[in-house]
This record gives structure tokens, C-alpha cells and sequence, in this order.
């Protein structure tokens, strides 16, 4: 069996736009022509080019090198080339771009095909414009040679070759017809890039491309994957990492109509059965009969207690820590401080939570010498290596169909590719197609987390009070060397989805010191939305706030002076001050504030609280944001994104909490990880100012800011301060008693 | 044993056991893929469909259970797309990873077939009932206001 042949149909996916009509072919971006007849072959079988073609009929399609887990990259990517291409954007048709990191690759992670850290914008913003005016460039030498005119005399308007002196016009499908394609492509000055006055796409709305599915149920993701003869699989893992089952009901499990076969793992069990019914309840009956052996590093770890023992070590100067962030010289000056100020901060596993439970479908071939995959990744990259390595093959071998995503906050892209893997190895064993789905106690329970971190920090003052020196020793729980090994190596073992957002970036602060105690409790864990800032920005920007105390002076005020030199932090938080009318009390609520530079994104938040002291619950009534993310590509897309990070942040800092007992999970699903609802959402007022700067990221740069804010807002309100996150309910309650 | 029921407005059956979730046969029998899994327990609202005109968790439901009845989906919900929740939900661009807004949409339909002009208050305690990961809680009001405004 050729699985490659095999006619799978798949109503409405990220592919559900491909093409097959023969066009016009682009050959002409940074890859080479052989590059590009790759990228042809593995597209629809026709003569498809790395980035755009052009049919006959006007149609256009673009290539999306980003996965879509709902920031909207499929749309953004591709509208930088049309804006550049000057496309008719109603005759745009976007197709994932297949697995080929030398055409595709995302510039901002070393070539690798991954959508993370909220850059794909970022990082693909200035070769997608070249690359469009390329391609617009060729159309204009084609026009040209065609009219017998000068290419400078030839404009265009919307998918149209204009030459105004004549009055004559050739549509794009009609040079499409008769196209020759240079065999380099033409060279592109910057200056002739658009301005962004002249942009029709770039900072205008468009309906995102694949909204009109997602209103109808027929968005496909990889859950809804359907294959004639396919079997579906579940999975027991283990609790801990690293542990193996010792023992379990096989013969009972086996008895189950429908079940046909129980697959030991090394990592856990699985099951394949005929129906999705039979698989879960294969699965129930494992988990009430396994034993597991108590091989991996995490048994017997309790999060409660090792949060303790992290702080013991992060007040302890003598505790063994490496450099991470160094500025000035914090060591020599601290020392001679004439006052100096300490805190410290606590912050707990945190889970994803994506609302499509994690799964796979898998076609291992029965020669097992090659496999065809549909996930929902965050990296293509990582997909098609993980398939390969789990099955010996080479990576040729391993067709990846990716989806798109019903939610991704950092968890669909560790290296291993856990989730898929289960789905590979299911397939292997009975040589047939198998989704493989877990259960949402699954999603909780093999959860990789937003790690456990305890923060000690130390501020130092000259004799006039001005902050000189800043210390931060984080002890948290390793997550780089765990997510991906690959990455940590390459960063010279540096953890830097733990440590980014530890520093003061963005204040005058002259001497810092940032310090990481590494911890490895065996606890899996992953970048969560927000990655290290969601902890590090609790603590520091806290910190900043309790300075301003100790100093006297209101927190937005000594803020603003500290970013004075730092022209768009002080005009994001200036504008977010007047958005809230921040020098307005209202009595019986809190206003707490927060400032960020995220990956260069100058983002700040406002949040106005109440609490009720007889529960200690925190009620959140309203929340102003401003944003400054450069050239905003999508307005309304970065108010959207904005919105959604900041309710993500609402959760982490109200509510979500996983625990840990003798290394294994506490929490189960949505009963005991509260995550907000709609009514737990206030009116949250988003400003984006708009700059001329390079567009930086948006998808989660807000989430980081709410944490501080509400603690921020609680001390306002209360004078006490909350310092270990999540502020749950009982421990408010105690904190005010 | 043999189910009888009505999806969508065209009867069907299902061999499946009598406790399966309705979820299971809807998604993975009648390959009605739009209703999704999101937690099993009755939790989330990813499963949200109607039984005889009423909002049920088609996860909680078992398959017996509607022997009889009328079940409509998302794919159900309009002939092409166009009730004024699926057109507010597009106006108001809702849906982020959209993986929720099938249940939220069958949400905001049942609300709106039953109280035609909910205030802001009813419309947040009854969409409370669905969560959306991406937290698009401030335009799924917006947008079921939009279609009570607009139907």
C-alpha cells in the first residue's frame, strides 16, 4: 500500500483553498530554482511556487507558513505579500505552505517551521514584502515587454498592470497566460518598498481568512480527521516521567467489544479500538487497574513543599546561580547602596488548557517504512522529525497534514511531540490508521506546565533615593532543557522560556543583575502562554511597585520617570493612565498598573478590583490596555489578541493552579482548573498606537501584565500585598486577616 | 440495539451502546465533525447542541436518551450559514482558534429562540455556561447582542 495515493478528503482545513490549475510560477524568492520545484512537487502536484502563483483566472495563491492556532498568522503572513504584490485580496487564496524550512522557515527560530513567541509577524515581515514586490516586479517586466514600453512608465492598481499613458491594462491572470520567469529574481531596493500612507492591506482590516468556517462547524481540525478504516486509539500515560507500567487488567481489557488491541508503550499504555466508545473505556478500565513502577525523578516531589524549598534557596546568597542577565555592575555597587529594599515572590504551575484536547491521526504504512500524520502543531518542523525518529525512518519518508489548531498557548510544540507520537506508535502496532485522542484528564494530567518559581529581589538606592541597583534570583523549575533539548543546546543551555522578562528592560535602572538557580524536579513542563514573563513580570513589576511605595511616590508616577528616556514605554503607559483616569479614586476599588516590554512590544495595563474580605474573592471591573506593536498589520486583529491575552492573564492570576503530590497531578479537569468564563470577564478597553516601527509580536504580550496589576491594585486598596500567585480565593482571605 | 432519532432534520440510527454520549455517535458515527469534544464532563460547552429545541450537552446525553427526539448541530443550525448568530458572530469576528464557537453559537441561538431580547446581564450568565480558551467573552456578548439587535 502507497499511503501517498491514498485520495483522503478533507472538506475544510488549512488545505481546503489548494489549487491544482496550472499558473504562473514565481521561482524567484531567496530559494533557489531547485528549492522551489521541491515546494512544487509537495504541494498540489502542479507547478505550485515557493510563495505565490497566479492562474489564469486572477486567482492568486499564497503560502502560509504559519500554523493557525488562532492568532491569525494564516491571514497576516500572506496580506504582507499581497500588499507588496498589489493583489486584489478578494482574489487571494492562501494554502500551508508544506514542510521545506529552506523556502519556509521561520527566520526567528534558526529556519525552523514553528509559530511561537508571537513573531511570526516579526520575523517574516520583511522577506514576505520582497518577496511581493518581486513578484510584482516580474508581472511589471512582462507588461512591459508585451506594451514595447518602458517598465517605469507602468503602474498597478489591484491585480492589474496599468500603463496610463496609452490607457491600456493587463489583468495579473492575463500576464499570468504568457509569463516568463527570470531565473533570478529581480533585484528589490528598500526605498521602493510601499510607505506605509500608501498601504491598502497593511494596518486596514480583512476578515480573517478562515473565519467563515469557524461559525459553521466546518473548520477542520485534527480531531475531525476522518479515514476510511480508521481505528481510534487512547492512552494511558504514566503519572511521573519516566515511570512504565508494571502491571494492569489485560485480559480484561481486551474482553471489551470492540477493543482490538492493547499496545504497551515506554512510556505508558494504549489501546486500539473500532469505536472512540470502546477506546475510552478501555482506557478507564487501565487507569483502575494499572501499577506503575516507580522508575522517573519526580515521585515523591510535593509542589506545596518544593515551593518552600525554592524560596529557602532564592533568599539564600550562597545558593549556586549562574549569570543571566548582567547590566552595569550590580556586585560592586549594591554594596555601597545607602538604602537598600528586598522582596520576594511565588508563582505555581500553571496549565494550557487549549480547548481541543490533545490527539493525532496517524497512517503508519504495514512495510512501516513510511507514515502520513494530521496534527494540529505548532511546529511542522518538529512533527515531521519527531514521526520520523519514533519510527527509524528518514524525515522524506513522513507526510505531515497540519490543521489547524483548536488552541495551541505554547503546549502543541515540545520536541518530542508527545500528543502525536501516541497516534504514531497506535498506527505502528495494528498497521492501520488511528486518531488518537486523550481525554481532557489526560490533556490535565500529562499537562506540561508553566513552571513552579520562587523570586528573591533587591533593590538599592543612592543617598537621594534614586534606584541604582536591581537584583532578581529566580529558582524555578527547568522548562527549555525539558521542551526542547535541541533549543537549549543551541542557546548555550540557557532557559530562556523560564528567565526571558526577569530584567527591568525599558526602565533606567543602570546596574542589574539577574541570577537563575536552576531546579529540576522532574515535573514536565512547557512555555505557557507568556512564557518566563507571566512569573517574571509578577515579580518584578510588583517590586517596581512596592519601590514606589518605599519611595513615596504613586506607582504610575515613579513608573513614567523611570521610563522617561524610553519614549514608546512612557507614552503607552501615559496613555493608559489617561485611558483609566488613573489619578481618579473610586471608592471601595483598587487600581493596580503594569508595564511591559515584551520582545520589544510596549504594552500596559490598567486593572480596577474589588474584593469581598468574608471570601476573598477578587472581582475585576474594568481593564485598559495600550499597545504599541509597531506597524499594527491587523488593528483590529491586535485589539482581539490583546483582549485574549488579557483574559488568559486573568486566570493565572485568579484562579488557575496545578498541584502536585508525590509527583503526580492533583487537578483533573475544568471542575478543579478554573479557567475564566464570561462571567468572570470585565470590559476591558484596548488601544493600539499605532508607529511606524517594525511590527513586533501581539499574541500574549498582555497576558504577563495582569498578575502584577491586580496585586498592584489589591495593595492600593488594601496595603496588603499579595505575593504568591495565583491569589486564590483562601489565600486573599488569609493575606487580609 | 438499534437508536432512532432526527440530526439536522433527517432521521437516522445508531447501533452504538445505549450509554454512548451522544457526542461520540454525532462526531465520529454521523461524521457531524462541527460539535466538539472539549471535556467530557459537562464542563465547557464544546459539545452544545439542541434536543427538541433546547441547549444540551451532547457529551452528558446518552445516545438512548434521544431515541425519538430531534437533534440539531452546528451544521444543522442554517442551510448556509446565515442565522443572525452566525452572522453576528462574523461581524463582531469572534472566533480566535474557533475550536469552542460551535457551542457557543448553539448557546447564543438557544438564548435568543428563548429570549428574543436578552439584557447584557442574561446574555453573560447564560453564555457563562461555555468557555472559549481564547477568551473572546467580550465579543461573544457584543455579537449576541448584534443578533438580537438584527434578527
Amino acid at each position: 500500500m502507497n499511503i501517498h495515493e491514498r485520495k483522503i478528503p478533507m472538506p475544510v482545513s488549512r488545505r481546503q483553498v489548494m489549487i491544482g490549475a496550472a499558473g504562473l510560477s514565481f521561482a524567484i524568492t531567496l530559494g533557489s530554482r531547485v528549492d522551489a520545484a521541491e515546494a512544487a512537487s509537495e504541494g498540489a502536484g502542479q507547478a505550485l511556487t515557493p510563495w505565490v502563483s497566479v492562474a489564469p483566472d486572477g486567482t492568486i495563491t499564497i503560502m502560509s507558513a504559519a500554523t493557525e492556532m488562532g492568532q491569525g498568522s494564516m491571514t497576516s503572513l500572506p496580506l504582507i505579500i499581497a500588499e507588496e504584490l498589489d493583489a486584489d485580496w478578494g482574489k487571494v487564496k492562501i494554502v500551508p505552505a508544506p514542510v521545506n524550512e529552506k523556502i519556509y522557515g521561520n527566520p526567528g527560530f534558526g529556519g525552523m517551521m514553528y509559530t511561537a513567541g508571537s513573531n511570526a509577524v516579526r520575523s517574516y515581515y520583511d522577506n514576505l514584502r520582497l518577496f511581493g514586490a518581486q513578484a510584482r516586479r516580474v508581472l511589471l517586466d512582462n507588461a512591459a515587454k508585451k506594451f514595447g514600453v518602458s517598465v517605469d512608465e507602468l503602474t498597478t492598481e489591484p491585480s492589474v498592470v496599468v500603463h496610463s499613458n496609452s490607457g491600456r491594462k493587463l489583468t495579473y491572470g492575463e500576464i499570468a497566460t504568457f509569463a516568463e520567469i527570470p531565473a533570478q529574481a529581480p533585484e528589490i531596493k528598500q526605498e521602493s518598498l510601499k510607505k506605509p500612507a500608501n498601504f491598502r492591506l497593511i494596518t486596514k482590516d480583512v476578515m480573517r481568512t478562515e473565519l467563515p468556517h469557524k461559525v459553521n462547524g466546518s473548520a477542520q481540525y485534527s480531531i475531525d480527521v476522518q479515514m476510511p478504516g480508521m481505528l481510534y486509539g487512547a492512552v494511558l500515560r504514566a503519572p511521573v516521567e519516566g515511570a512504565a507500567p508494571e502491571k494492569f487488567g489485560e485480559a480484561q481489557v481486551t474482553a471489551i467489544k470492540g477493543v482490538v488491541k492493547v499496545v504497551k508503550l515506554p512510556y505508558g499504555l494504549g489501546v486500539v479500538a473500532e469505536t472512540p466508545w470502546a477506546a475510552f473505556a478501555a482506557r478507564r478500565l487501565i487507569e483502575s487497574t494499572v501499577v506503575w513502577n516507580r522508575d522517573g525523578k519526580a515521585w515523591g516531589f510535593d509542589s506545596d513543599q518544593g515551593l518552600q524549598n525554592f524560596a529557602t534557596t532564592a533568599r539564600d546568597p550562597n545558593a549556586k546561580a549562574t549569570d543571566w542577565f548582567k547590566l552595569g555592575d550590580v556586585r560592586a555597587e549594591l554594596p555601597k547602596a545607602a538604602s537598600t529594599f528586598e522582596a520576594e515572590y511565588l508563582c505555581d504551575y500553571a496549565y494550557h488548557a487549549q480547548m481541543e484536547p490533545l490527539n493525532a491521526v496517524a497512517s503508519v504504512a504495514e512495510s512501516g517504512d513510511s507514515a502520513e500524520v494530521w496534527c494540529g502543531t505548532q511546529s511542522q518542523t518538529m512533527a515531521v522529525e519527531a514521526t520520523a525518529n519514533a519510527l527509524g525512518l528518514d524525515r522524506s519518508k513522513v507526510k505531515l497534514h497540519d490543521t489547524l489548531l483548536g488552541g495551541g498557548f505554547g503546549r502543541r510544540g515540545p520536541r518530542d511531540m508527545d500528543f502525536l507520537i501516541d497516534a504514531v506508535l497506535l498506527s505502528k502496532a495494528v498497521a492501520k490508521p488511528v486518531k488518537s485522542m486523550w481525554t481532557r484528564e489526560d490533556d490535565v494530567h500529562n499537562g506540561r506546565f508553566r513552571p513552579l518559581s520562587a523570586h528573591y529581589l533587591r533593590a538599592g538606592f543612592d543617598a537621594s533615593g534614586k534606584l541604582m541597583a536591581w537584583q532578581h534570583r529566580l529558582v524555578g523549575d527547568r522548562v527549555t532543557p525539558f521542551a526542547d533539548p535541541v533549543r537549549y543546546e543551541k542557546a548555550g543551555k540557557k532557559d530562556f522560556i523560564l528567565m526571558l522578562g526577569a530584567d527591568a528592560k525599558g526602565y533606567d535602572v543602570p546596574h542589574q543583575l539577574v541570577e537563575q538557580v536552576y531546579e529540576d524536579t522532574g515535573i514536565r513542563t512547557a512555555p505557557l502562554r507568556g512564557i518566563g514573563f507571566t512569573a517574571n513580570k509578577f515579580a518584578t513589576e510588583t517590586f517596581m511597585d512596592e519601590i514606589a511605595y518605599k519611595r513615596g511616590v504613586d506607582p504610575m508616577r515613579y513608573r513614567l520617570d523611570l521610563l522617561a528616556k524610553t519614549p514608546r514605554a512612557h507614552a503607552v503607559l501615559e496613555r493608559v493612565a489617561h485611558m483609566a483616569d488613573w489619578g481618579r479614586s473610586r471608592s471601595g476599588h483598587g487600581l493596580g498598573t503594569a508595564y511591559i516590554d515584551y520582545s520589544d512590544t510596549q504594552v500596559a495595563a490598567v486593572v480596577e478590583i474589588s474584593i469581598d474580605r468574608s471570601s476573598g474573592k477578587i472581582k475585576l471591573h474594568n481593564v485598559w490596555c495600550a499597545i504599541d506593536c509597531g506597524v499594527a498589520v491587523q488593528p483590529d486583529n491586535v485589539i482581539a489578541q490583546t483582549e485574549s491575552s488579557i483574559v488568559y492573564g486573568i486566570g493565572l492570576a485568579l484562579t488557575e493552579r496545578v498541584s502536585i503530590k508525590d509527583g503526580a497531578v492533583e487537578q483533573s479537569n475544568f471542575y478543579d482548573y478554573i479557567v475564566s468564563r464570561n462571567r468572570d470577564v470585565p470590559p476591558m478597553f484596548v488601544e493600539v498606537i499605532q508607529t511606524n516601527n517594525k511590527p513586533t509580536g501581539v499574541g500574549q504580550m498582555a497576558t504577563p501584565l495582569i498578575t502584577p496589576a491586580v496585586s498592584n491594585a489589591v495593595k492600593a486598596l488594601t496595603g496588603v500585598r499579595l505575593r504568591h500567585a495565583p491569589f486564590i480565593e483562601e489565600r486573599v482571605k488569609k493575606a487580609l486577616a | 440495539m438499534v437508536t432512532s432519532f432526527v440530526v439536522n432534520g433527517a432521521p437516522t440510527s445508531t447501533d452504538a451502546p445505549p450509554d454512548t454520549p451522544l457526542l461520540w455517535v454525532i462526531r465520529e458515527g454521523l461524521k457531524l465533525t462541527g460539535t466538539k469534544f472539549g471535556c467530557g464532563a459537562g464542563l465547557c460547552g464544546a459539545c452544545m447542541v439542541h434536543i427538541d429545541g433546547k441547549r444540551s450537552f451532547s457529551c452528558q446525553t446518552q445516545v438512548s436518551e434521544v431515541a425519538g427526539k430531534s437533534v440539531t448541530t452546528i451544521e444543522g443550525l442554517s442551510p448556509d450559514s446565515n442565522h443572525p448568530v452566525q452572522r453576528a458572530w462574523l461581524a463582531e469576528r469572534v472566533p480566535q482558534c474557533g475550536y469552542c464557537q460551535s457551542g457557543q453559537i448553539m448557546s447564543a441561538a438557544d438564548l435568543l429562540n428563548h429570549n428574543p431580547k436578552p439584557s447584557r446581564e442574561q446574555i453573560i450568565e447564560h453564555m457563562s455556561t461555555n468557555i472559549c480558551r481564547c477568551g473572546t467573552y467580550q465579543r461573544i456578548v457584543r455579537a449576541v447582542e448584534r443578533a438580537a439587535r438584527e434578527a
